[in-house]
């Protein structure tokens, strides 16, 4: 479904993607492992073109992406859920639900949508009012991933959805991701909680990345083949 | 010295400062909108007014009918203010941030230029619309019926922006650029285009001001100068960026001026600045202006 191909990605002169290429398949979950500042973010925008590479090809289904502005990219199926949140914070919890439905421009089964979202996020569904800003953390996280579901994409971009949260939340939104990904959502997920995110999936994938370069990449059983390996990159087992 | 002017001249004088400082509020509307949205501070804004000015001057001349004259006013001008967005502005952003400022004051510059071209020096004066010529007696008031027409109109008009802004989707999109328009392209939408309308919306706002001006000032190439800096003064004084400070501070400024007018009439215009400069110094960022911006 995504196929990454030798991208490099620079900030100003700053060379900080080196011929990065990944792959997710249709229904899988791809964890992306890597110590801080080694590019993990910096492919996500690549994806999304919100920091589009100076080289390399970003195949969706095939076709060529890299380049297209971020909305154009965000409708042909791709949501990018941002670390850093990024909920409207003067928009109410429904707004910020409906922003994230106008994908294709307005859309006929808005509540369906929402119902379904519900699903995921009870808890959403009682602060529907509320503005964005005034959510704790963890309600501010549930949101911004609720408001990607919204667009009903085909992959979904995660970036750390872990971060600063309380373990009990952490463990929420991990059940939560597990669920959509039984439910046929595709995921590349960005996690610090290496050991966790491992477990997220039986057939999981991961690339350990390390100073903007791939190093390894495989499932649980692989990358443990080369535990040594890993815990140099990552400073932890997974 | 206050306290021996008789109670109607001060209601008087209240009265003109709510119908000027209508104008002041839908100016400064447009204004907070385009430096919302796009960042960018207009110092074109009371040009726009001034051409919106012209619109009707024109309008009124060939239809002979004010209601098309504001209609085309905002029509017109918002159209002018798309095509400047979409061929001048939108090739300066993610530059130097003083690019835009710089187009904007050239702009201030040349469109009165041109007018001058077109029109001549001299200014043009437009009729008051027939259904609001005259003044009606309210109590021991007698109100220019004019000035209730724009005060009135002007409600209308905020009330109408406030249901845009609040319920259409449009809006939304708009109130949400306004704080994070990255985000908001990667949720699908194309925030270039939001950026083109959230333009033309504001300078169509400014031709709107102009074209409810002109009656009572006659269009003259320059008029924008000032328009411009009450837009200013009043955005500063309500809080760059907020809608509720536009409306605050338009009303505040309007009647200040109005009754600086009435005990000291060359003043009135630094009384505008004086208020500025109070209202920086105890509160920097205006009346309802937001602590800090990314
Ligand atoms: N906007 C930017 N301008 C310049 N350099 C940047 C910018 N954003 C990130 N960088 C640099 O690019 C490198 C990779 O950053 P990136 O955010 O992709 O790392 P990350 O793996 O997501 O880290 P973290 O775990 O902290 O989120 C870092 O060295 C960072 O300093
Ligand atoms: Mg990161």
């Amino acid at each position: 479904m995504l196929s990454v191909e030798k991208v490099n990605t620079y900030y100003g002169y700053s060379h900080i993607l080196h011929d990065v290429s990944l792959e997710v398949k249709e229904g899988e979950i791809v964890v992306l492992l890597g110590r801080n500042g080694v590019g993990k973010t910096t492919t996500m925008k690549t994806i999304m073109g919100v920091q589009p590479p100076k080289s390399g090809k970003v195949l969706f289904f095939g076709e060529d992406i890299a380049g297209l502005p971020p909305y154009r990219i965000a409708r042909k199926g791709i949501s990018l859920i941002p670390e850093d949140r990024r909920v409207i914070p003067n928009l109410t919890v429904y707004e910020n639900l409906k922003l994230g439905s106008l994908v294709q421009g307005k859309v006929k089964d808005l509540d369906d949508r929402l119902q379904n979202v519900f699903g995921y996020f009870p808890r959403l569904k009682e602060r529907l009012g509320q503005e964005g800003g005034k959510l704790s953390g963890g309600e501010q996280q549930m949101l911004t991933i609720a408001r990607g579901l919204m667009a009903k994409p085909k992959l979904m971009l995660i970036d750390e959805p872990s971060e600063g949260l309380a373990p009990k939340i952490v463990q929420e939104i991990m059940e939560i991701i597990q669920k959509l990904q039984r439910d046929g959502v595709t995921i590349l997920l960005v996690e610090q909680h290496a050991e966790m995110a491992m477990r997220l999936s039986d057939n999981l994938r991961a690339y350990v990345i390390e100073k903007g370069e791939v190093r390894m990449s495989g499932t649980l059983e692989e990358l443990n083949c080369r535990i040594d390996e890993v815990v140099h990159c990552l400073g932890a087992k997974i | 010295m206050i306290s021996d002017i008789p109670l109607n001249v001060i209601l008087m004088q209240l009265f003109f400062g709510l119908a000027l400082g209508s104008i002041f509020v839908i100016m400064a509307s447009g204004l907070s909108i385009i430096y919302g949205l796009l960042d960018v501070v207009n110092f074109a804004h009371g040009a726009f007014a001034m051409l919106g000015a012209y619109v009707v001057f024109c309008a009124v001349s060939l239809s002979g009918n004010f209601a098309v004259g504001i209609v085309s006013a905002i029509v017109i001008v918002a159209l002018i203010g798309a095509l400047v967005e979409v061929v001048l502005l939108k090739p300066l952003y993610g530059k130097d941030p003083l690019l835009p400022l710089l187009l904007t004051f050239g702009l201030a510059v040349a469109i009165p230029d041109v007018i001058k071209i077109a029109f001549g020096l001299i200014g043009k004066a437009v009729a008051y619309p027939a259904a609001f010529s005259g003044a009606t007696k309210v109590g021991p008031l007698i109100l220019s019926n004019y000035r209730m027409f724009i005060i009135v109109f002007t409600l209308a008009v905020l009330i109408s922006l406030w249901i845009f802004l609040k319920k259409s989707d449009l809006g939304m999109i708009i109130r949400a650029a306004t704080q994070d328009s990255l985000m908001v392209q990667v949720l699908g939408i194309n925030t270039s285009r939001i950026w083109t309308i959230g333009f033309a919306l504001g300078v169509g706002l400014a031709a709107l001001a102009g074209a409810i001006a002109v009656p009572m000032m006659s269009a003259t190439p320059d008029m924008g100068v000032e328009m411009t800096m009450g837009a200013f003064v009043v955005t500063v004084v309500g809080g760059l960026g907020s809608l509720g400070g536009a409306i605050v501070g338009g009303l505040l400024i309007g009647v200040i001026v109005a009754f600086t007018a009435l005990v000291a009439g060359e003043y009135s215009n630094v009384a505008m600045y004086f208020c500025m400069a109070v209202i920086l110094l105890i509160r920097p960022r205006g009346l309802f202006g937001e602590s800090g911006r990314e």
